[in-house]
């Protein structure tokens, strides 16, 4: 028996808005179905991981306040849009140590219509005063460049398309059309509607070359994972040892330091590293996936993902997408579930719904969206900091 | 528009200065430029105030004075933006000629959409607003070369 941690139980909300629950509503509700799922109880856990970024802070005591105060060790983790794969990776890090035999990651976030994420605006101070590390007069964020989340992005994906040949602005528009296309078949997406190229690529330009319709929305939502060492897995009955997926790799890295980072967020080193390391912890290449849940915030962030994980080859992003292999009938279907652009991003929430929805398909359980035949998948997902948290599951045997 | 050289806020008390740099690795006068904290170990170049190198964990810094000229590497047409922001406006990531990325917007262009990818910039300082004392606050971009 190998040392491996399995996710014996999963769940998520739907994503979407909620004004008459709290953010405690939404954790609670995912933590309880994932343990119903998994069929454990609150008593089961030895850890609890909580992820969210905008919420008040103690989410994890919060949540315990209404499902289960029983004293064990409580994590409250943000890594901005990596937070939620933090919560997974906190839990799995216990169970590796032998601290814990079983533990609960919940990721939650409550945005309703917070609209764009960006810099800090400018205030009413009517005197120029030097402040924080850059001396500033004034935020920075529109003079000295963009700090918005859209404008980051899309430099991203204009710096591959200044490095490689065959990237521009129908490429990055494709992967909207994709992920839009994708969510139609999902009931747990935010938006579940189909729209042209035409549509996409004119819909009102956020900071080109992302449209309205190629960034993510904000919302509310949450996702939860149940995880069990092997070794309890295999003292439990047939049937759910049967349901249970193994997870072969968990992976957060940062960024590295590199000389062009401290301008323009470097989510490419980072991801490349993670994906490095979870090949090799896994023991398989990109060529072995059967599907992929990117972090798709933005169309240009979902291109270069692409090469970052090794889906294409380096540089080759352009030409895989044009040719159709991440579309759920291709070579390699990316964001069935509609990506983030259409399911939703909950922040807190993605890393751990990532997880649900390709263990889902591992399971045979995906429904009208099932990637059929599907035993291995991979989950990723970028905080801007940075942190990027990949896990490679596999089908059990 | 006098070149009065900048006075520091932080100066004599009562002495109000007549232009700001935006940020304080904006260096005006004469000859505006930018100036990075570089480390004295690896080269490593930064522009805010420094606890240790980033890249190699030292911790002696010497300011070393950026070059103006530069090629546009990415860049993205904001038009969506915080409350008084102008749009649509460029926002940039320029690599100067002696290998240090910069952030800052494209100014000068007719049009946004006549930036291109790969295009030669040249540092230029451009006033960007005034507070109650009347102090100019001064930023800088790139415009076409």
């Amino acid at each position: 028996m190998s040392d491996a941690v399995w996710v014996l139980g999963t769940s998520m909300t739907r994503f979407g808005r909620y004004p008459d629950l709290d953010a405690v509503d939404l954790a609670s509700q995912a933590c309880m179905d994932a343990m119903v799922d998994g069929g454990v109880t609150i008593h089961d856990m030895d850890i609890l991981a909580a992820g969210t970024l905008f919420q008040q802070g103690g989410m994890g005591q919060r949540v315990q306040k209404q499902i289960g105060q029983t004293g064990i060790p409580v994590y409250n983790v943000t890594n901005a849009c990596a937070t939620g794969a933090t919560a997974i990776r906190t839990v799995h890090l216990a169970i590796k140590a032998g601290e814990a035999e079983m533990g609960l990651a919940v990721g939650v976030e409550q945005m309703g219509k917070m609209g764009l994420l960006r810099g800090g605006a400018k205030d009413d101070t009517n005197v120029y005063e030097p402040a924080g590390r850059f001396g500033a007069v004034t935020p920075i964020d529109g003079i000295l460049g963009t700090e918005t989340m859209p404008g980051v992005f899309a430099q991203a994906g204009m710096g591959y398309a200044y490095e490689n040949d065959g990237v521009g602005f129908e490429q990055f528009a494709k992967v909207a059309y994709k992920n839009h296309l994708h969510s139609t078949l999902n009931p747990l997406a935010q938006y579940r509607k189909e729209f042209s190229m035409e549509e996409i690529m004119g819909s009102p330009v956020q900071s080109y070359p992302n449209t309205l319709l190629m960034c993510c929305p904000t919302g509310d939502g949450a996702a939860a994972a149940v995880l069990v060492s092997e070794e309890r897995l295999r003292s439990m009955p047939t049937e759910v040892q049967k349901r249970a997926v193994k997870i072969s790799a968990s992976v957060l890295t940062s960024d590295p330091w590199v000389e062009s980072g401290q301008v323009q967020p470097d989510v490419n080193t980072l991801t490349r590293n993670a994906a490095a390391q979870a090949y090799e912890t896994a023991g398989i290449g990109p060529e072995d996936l059967d599907l992929v849940e990117l972090h798709d915030c933005f169309a240009t962030a979902e291109l270069i993902h692409y090469d970052n994980l090794g889906l294409c080859e380096r540089g080759g992003a352009g030409d895989f997408i044009d040719s159709g292999a991440p579309f759920r009938d291709g070579r390699i279907p990316v964001n069935v579930s509609g990506g983030l652009i259409s399911k939703g991003h909950p922040i807190g929430a993605t890393g751990v719904a990532n997880v649900y929805e390709v263990t889902t398909h591992l399971r045979g359980e995906a429904g009208d969206r099932q990637v059929e035949g599907a035993k291995v998948g991979l989950a990723h997902v970028i905080g801007l900091g940075s942190a990027c948290g990949i896990h490679i599951l596999e089908k059990a045997a | 528009m006098s070149d009065d050289t900048t006075e520091d806020a932080t100066d004599d008390a009562g002495v109000i200065p007549e232009r700001l740099p935006i940020v304080d690795y904006l260096q005006l006068g004469d000859d505006p430029h930018l100036l990075a904290n570089e480390c004295t170990d690896c080269g490593a170049r930064y522009f805010d105030r420094r606890n240790a190198c980033a890249k190699c964990g030292k911790a002696e810094f010497t300011p070393s004075r950026v070059a103006d000229d530069a090629v546009l590497k990415s860049f993205s047409i904001v038009h969506r933006a915080a409350p008084g922001i102008p749009v649509p406006y460029v926002s940039a990531i320029v690599e100067t000629g002696d290998g240090t990325s910069v952030r800052a917007n494209v100014v000068g262009l007719d049009d946004p959409m006549a930036a291109e990818l790969g295009m030669n910039l040249v540092f230029t300082t451009y006033g960007c607003g005034t507070d109650d004392n009347g102090t100019e606050c001064v930023a800088f971009g790139y415009a076409a070369a």
